[in-house]
């Protein structure tokens, strides 16, 4: 069960079993996307499946999730995506409003993202055995001109950027959920960082060393992952990382560390010292990036691990998170 | 042990059952007031939450004054080291002209 | 956030950790017991003992109502839940805590119906709404929780709601201070009291800390500038030798205490005559039990409890650690068979245990060569 929720569980199936036994040989790090090369064309492909409960909720649905999930996993390796296919997994008895809510959602996130959802299959299986439904998405794309992403290029001095607000996704799931009585004014961040990603890399193209998502697991897992791939230490500085009072609110209540919290319209990115200047501006007069800013840096200790620093001088190592954030009393 | 976070108190709802809505920057629960039944909270009031129980009302009154005396620290001994400067004290030691 | 941001002001903070450096005799090596888990994370997610000099020790203290369950207790509440159409309710504190058969949550992985809920007011609104289940409620916690525990088995029984009971693991802080205090190994100068249990006992149960063992007990909060004032506090305490009682956290906890919650305690609770914590082993009147006017909502009286008792690995050194004669990082299986991916003691699966916390926040710092400053 933990092995899903993005963390080291997760991980540890991925590298353990997987990798071993389907992945071509080869020290490449495990990225968001792979890069193939077919005779001097390269292409870039990904897959991602989607499951969540509820399908809807404020912000968006599962639809949405699952274009947008595949686009971002795709821009953050460095890639435009240009076209996707769809397989969606119905549980019996799924009313048909709501399969059709979703698939008018995809279209329109599709659309709005500028990919083509070029064709798809659909499996219907037993009452009870889907929550509904679960969607896949593959997507391929377009390596963008001059980026190229490798945690192995990351050095230490590198700035750490970071698109926007943390925890918007979880926490709204979490409380869309209903089980914990909570209620307040917020919604899913799903959106296709794309363009914010374009428009940082037309600014510094060969500067960004390294991007992610940092969906489940948030922030936390994504750097930890980037630490232990190219063996440097990350420092945050607290008082940049941008939360909204709501999220906050949610946490401190529930004992949640918003750098866990999933995020579905963020993106990390490690960029080269002289150009992250040039990088943020061009994040930040991007519609949607004003809140991006610097978090932290690339050090060469704590190797392996994410500290995070206060203005205070105190500190404290996050690491990945272990199965899913569970609130907590004590 | 013990998570137990400030909030304000948006609304109380009379009943059998004390509950009021209670505001966390923005987050709202319902909370139940049984614990402070002997002081009941008024809508504006903060209150101490844990595990969906108010259990203490908070007094804005020493909040203030608990960060007044934490601001004073190393006031004092920042004017101590001042008056030490001027050479008021006799410590023994002549001073160079 | 009002009654927290203030708390956390890094200019004071900066000036709170120079009046404690200055405080602190350079000839003297202090032992402060912080008693509750809340108080040890607190310190760790906040880097508390960055600010502090090398001569204060903070040994944590037995207040984890987690890491003192013993894993037999985890198994009755599972069994209980193993009956049919029983749903298992509890704190997300539970859900990973490991029995010998599992945790909670690998339990609900095999099909069992166990569900976190954020109150025990929840727990009974389950029951209402799962009229042909029965919902058993794991409880846990100090004095700061269990009143909230007994207002809702009193709603129950007001509201006429039958398909509920609580499965009581509540436990008292005094006695567990006491075991600390009797153990012959220990050597400690003050306590850092529990806040919020604190605003349910007040703060007269701790006087024969200072009457008589002669140690200060500062009741603290739990944001930064409240336990470096406490610490500010018993530095003085110390230095003018004296042994009292100081409410830090005069903003929350009434001296008193509140009468409605000890009422509420009173009514529907009585103290076990015995009660084994987990590494300390059995303690007398140190934690609560249902009362038999309640009988229909006590767990224990409504179902068949094994009552099998399940000793810790024997390599395991969870005791020594709670009473602080061990610090996390010196428990021989500390970080190899016991991280808080697979824990073996309670210690490191609750997020406010001293080695969870310790793994989490702490031992890779310790391995850092360079100090850190704050990036620009």
């Amino acid at each position: 069960m933990a092995h899903g929720a993005g963390g080291k569980a997760s991980r540890r199936l991925v590298e353990g079993l997987f990798a071993p036994l389907l992945f071509a040989s080869g020290s490449e790090p495990l990225g968001d996307a792979a890069h193939l090369d077919f005779s001097g064309t390269r292409i870039a492909i990904t897959t991602d499946s989607f499951v969540v409960k509820p399908l809807s909720f404020p912000g968006g649905s599962i639809g949405e999730l699952a274009v947008n999930g595949t686009v971002n996993d795709l821009a953050v390796s460095g890639a435009r995506a240009e076209a996707l296919v769809v397989t969606y997994v119905l549980e019996a008895g799924l009313p048909t409003p709501v399969l059709e809510a979703e698939v008018r959602a995809m279209g329109e996130a599709a659309s709005k993202a500028g990919v083509t959802i070029a064709g798809g299959d659909t499996k219907v299986v037993e009452h009870g055995k889907a929550d509904f439904m679960y969607i896949t998405t593959t997507g391929i794309g377009r390596p963008l001109h001059g980026v190229r992403v490798d945690p192995r290029s990351v050095r230490s001095g590198d700035k750490i950027v970071l698109s926007g607000p943390i925890g918007d996704h979880g926490i709204t799931i979490l409380l869309a959920r209903g089980e914990l009585d909570l209620e307040a004014d917020l919604r899913s961040d799903t959106r296709s960082v794309l363009p914010l990603v374009e428009a940082m890399a037309k600014a510094t193209g060969p500067g960004i060393r390294w991007m992610r998502d940092p969906t489940r697991g948030g922030v936390a897992t994504s750097l930890n992952e980037l630490a232990r791939d190219c063996g440097l230490g990350i420092v945050l500085t607290e008082e940049k990382l941008a939360v909204r009072d709501a999220v906050r609110g949610a946490c401190e209540l529930l004992g949640l560390d918003p750098l866990h919290i999933a995020n579905e319209g963020q993106f990390l990115a490690v960029v080269a010292p002289e150009y992250t200047d040039a990088a943020l501006n061009a994040l930040n007069l991007c519609p949607g990036g004003e809140e991006g800013r610097v978090i932290g840096e690339v050090r060469e200790q704590p190797a392996g691990a994410v500290l995070v620093s206060t203005r205070y001088g105190g500190s404290r190592i996050v690491d990945m998170l272990v199965g899913d954030p569970l609130p907590r009393i004590c | 042990m013990c998570l137990a976070i400030p909030g304000q108190v948006v609304k109380v709802f009379s009943g059998q059952q004390n509950t009021a809505l209670i505001d966390v920057v923005g987050v709202r629960r319902k909370v139940d007031l049984g614990l402070l039944e002997d002081d009941m909270p008024k809508p504006g009031d903060w209150v101490l939450i844990h595990v969906g129980f108010a259990m203490s009302k908070i007094s804005e009154e020493d909040a203030l004054d608990q960060m007044r005396t934490l601001r004073a620290l190393g006031e004092a001994e920042a004017a101590t080291q001042e008056v030490q400067g001027y050479g008021l004290e006799d410590t023994g030691k002549t001073e160079p002209a | 956030m009002k009654f927290v941001d203030e708390f956390r002001e890094p200019e004071v903070i900066t000036r709170t950790a120079e009046e404690i450096r200055r405080l602190a005799d350079p000839n003297r090596h202090y032992r402060i017991m912080e008693v509750c888990g809340g108080h040890t994370y607190a310190i760790y997610r906040f880097g508390l003992k960055d600010l502090l000099p090398a001569n204060i020790d903070l040994i944590h203290g037995p207040g984890c109502p987690v890491c003192v369950l013993p894993m037999g207790r985890i198994d009755d509440g599972l069994a209980i839940a193993q009956q049919p159409d029983v749903i298992f309710a509890a704190f997300g504190d539970m859900m990973r805590v490991p029995g010998t058969q599992g945790s909670p949550l690998e339990h609900k992985a095999r099909g069992m119906d166990i569900r976190i809920v954020y109150s025990p007011s929840d727990a009974l609104k389950l029951a209402q709404s799962n009229p042909e289940k029965h919902v058993m409620f794991f409880a846990i916690g100090f004095e700061t929780t269990a009143p909230s525990t007994a207002l809702t088995v009193m709603r129950a029984k007001s509201q006429g709601v039958h398909n509920f009971s609580v499965f009581c693991n509540h436990v008292t802080i005094i006695p567990a201070i006491r075991a600390i205090l009797d153990s012959p190994d220990m050597r400690l100068d003050a306590f850092i009291g529990p806040g919020h249990v604190s605003t349910v006992i007040g703060c007269r149960p701790y006087e024969w800390i200072a009457v008589n063992e002669k140690k200060p007990v500062a009741v603290s909060g739990f944001e930064p500038l409240d336990i470096l004032q406490s610490i500010v506090m018993l530095l003085r305490q110390l230095k003018a030798e004296e042994a009292r009682i100081e409410n830090q956290y005069k903003r929350v906890v009434p001296w008193e205490g509140n009468r409605a919650a000890l009422r509420a305690i009173a009514e529907v609770f009585e103290l076990r005559p015995y009660f084994e914590w987990r590494g300390l082993g059995f303690i007398s009147q140190s934690a609560l039990r249902i009362k038999d006017s309640y009988a229909e909502w006590d767990s224990e009286q409504r179902f068949h409890v094994p009552g099998v008792r399940v000793a810790d690995p024997k390599a395991a050194q969870c005791g020594e650690v709670l009473k602080g004669v061990l610090k996390p990082h010196q428990c021989k299986l500390f970080g190899n068979e016991c991280t808080p991916e697979h824990p073996i003691g309670a210690l490191m699966v609750s997020s406010e245990g001293s080695c969870a916390a310790y793994f989490n926040y702490e031992h890779r710092k310790a391995a850092m060569v360079t100090s850190i400053s704050s990036v620009a």
